[in-house]
């Protein structure tokens, strides 16, 4: 595309169906122990 | 605007993202400005606009460009990937009786700092000065085991107070636990916050081998860290502990590992904070954190809203070093994995406090997270009985974007999922309610994470 680049998969939705399992990390237990940062921590269903 | 996107300018890139898709688009200006007027119906079969109704609009674009614009937007809304609409609702109460997996062990109500920005009350939550016997650390792990029913990954992050004060208690829990782990069908993963004073060889080795990531307390440049961060006898701590940390990390790195974070706290006294992560890298550190100060507004080093402007225009400057630079370092909270991030069902409500993360104090008091200690009104039971206030614990697992106030119509929804539970009660007197400045200031790091993220594509 000329005028537009997407960077993602843009996979949010497919990630609702088979989300949840709770396998990831916490995120207060990372460097994050005041203000709630999520979008930052990594899925890990698959590892 | 339409208010399925959102559209910024970072840089000179012009970035547009689909909310409810997590799509992060790369923009020209003319798509940029032409998406002031794009409203799609929710039902419509397109755009619901022509590059002629667009033109009447936008009379400084050519025609012809507009028309070849508007066909791409069209690709993108046909594949779902622009004004998509917000389907997760459905799933906001997936974690009601979700197990508890996490667990913020106080191992000590007692620091040998005096912080004075501390909402620790210098160490002892306001209960008294006191320290976790081996015998509640060690329960605790049962309390963990028992509680997680089929989760198998554990954290454990040991903290205070100063966790290094009740080092027998720290290394007792995490030998049983690792004694235990297997039998049990677990993986223990143990973090540890630390001002550092009193690391030595011993406790160094151990941490960086028993500890999956650890947080060690600097807040940059010598003069900013010691006019907060003192000894009891009111003593800068920076020459104290920089050659300790120095050492741990250099450990910790000469073994591959990256997995740990220098924090730091930025006030109204250091505003120009980058010039703290500056100095950090310089001295070694490359994976960084510095977040701003939770604290009473009354107290003169509290960030106001005034403060805002200057703070938003400091990210924009940190952001330009490390796009320029990318290896320099890294930035905890403008960290943000666009692919592989988390799931849309975790996004919902963030760190899980009070559901599935826990705080235990040195006695055994379950609260819901480590800033809420010491309100007694949010304690959730005690590890001796083993019962947890059910009701709290529901509380807290409807407590997600669609529950909080303002929460659902904000673009920053799925990648904050709401902020802090605890800083919300504190400041606004509700956990559903988003404290606002730390709402705007997690925007603008959302919007410095995504610019660098997309640099990166």
């Amino acid at each position: 595309m000329k005028h537009l680049k997407t960077v993602n998969k843009a996979n949010l939705k497919e990630t609702a169906a088979k989300g949840g399992c709770g396998k990831c990390q916490t995120s207060c237990q990372s460097a994050c122990k005041t203000s709630c940062t999520v979008a930052n921590q990594q899925c890990e269903a698959n590892k | 605007m339409d208010s399925r996107i959102h559209k910024y300018k970072q840089g000179d890139m012009y970035i547009v993202l689909d909310i409810n898709s997590g799509g992060v688009h790369v923009v020209d200006r003319l798509i940029f400005d032409m998406l002031d007027y794009i409203c799609p119906d929710h039902e419509g079969g397109g755009l619901g606009v022509t590059a002629e109704q667009l033109a009447a609009s936008l009379p400084q674009y050519d025609k012809g460009e507009m028309a070849e614009a508007l066909s791409e937007l069209e690709e993108l809304y046909n594949g779902k990937m622009l004004f998509s609409e917000d389907e997760y609702k459905q799933y906001a109460e997936m974690t009601l009786n979700a197990p508890i997996k996490a667990m913020c062990l106080h191992v000590s109500h007692d620091c040998n700092l005096r912080c004075k920005y501390c909402f620790a009350e210098t160490g002892d939550f306001g209960g008294g000065r006191m320290l976790m016997p081996p015998e509640v650390g060690r329960k605790a792990i049962d309390f963990l085991i028992e509680k997680s029913a089929g989760r198998e990954n554990l954290e454990v992050d040991f903290f205070g107070g100063e966790p290094l004060m009740a080092w027998d208690t720290v290394k007792a829990t995490v030998d049983y636990a690792r004694s235990i782990e297997k039998q049990h069908g677990k993986n223990f993963r143990f973090t540890i916050t630390t001002n550092g004073v009193l690391l030595d060889d011993e406790k160094t080795e151990y941490i960086n081998r028993e500890m999956s990531n650890c947080v060690l307390s600097l807040d940059g440049r010598k003069e900013v860290n010691d006019r907060i961060r003192i000894t009891p006898n009111e003593k800068g701590s920076y020459d104290l502990i920089v050659p300790k940390f120095q050492q741990l990390v250099k450990g910790r790195v000469n073994e591959g590992r990256t997995d740990h974070y220098i924090r730091g706290t930025f006030t109204k006294y250091n505003l120009d904070f980058t010039n703290d992560i500056l100095h950090m890298a310089e001295l070694g550190f490359k994976q960084l954190s510095v977040e701003p100060v939770v604290t009473d507004p009354q107290m003169p080093y509290a960030i106001a809203e005034s403060d805002l402007p200057t703070i938003f225009n400091e990210y924009d400057r940190l952001c330009e070093i490390m796009k320029n630079d990318p290896k320099k370092f890294n930035f905890f909270h403008f960290k943000i994995d666009l692919n592989q991030g988390p799931c849309a069902v975790k996004r919902l409500r963030g760190c899980g406090c009070g559901n599935e993360y826990v705080a235990i104090t040195p006695d055994g008091d379950i609260f819901p997270c480590h800033q809420f200690v010491g309100m007694d009104e949010w304690k959730m039971g005690n590890i001796f009985d083993g019962n947890v206030n059910k009701d709290l614990k529901d509380y807290f697992a409807k407590t997600h974007i669609y529950s909080k106030e303002g929460c659902a119509d904000c673009w920053a929804r799925f990648y904050c999922s709401g902020g802090c539970n605890a800083n919300s009660f504190k400041y606004e007197g509700d956990a559903r309610k988003p404290h606002k400045i730390a709402c705007e200031m997690q925007k603008k790091r959302i919007e410095c994470g995504i610019a660098l993220a997309t640099a990166d594509c």
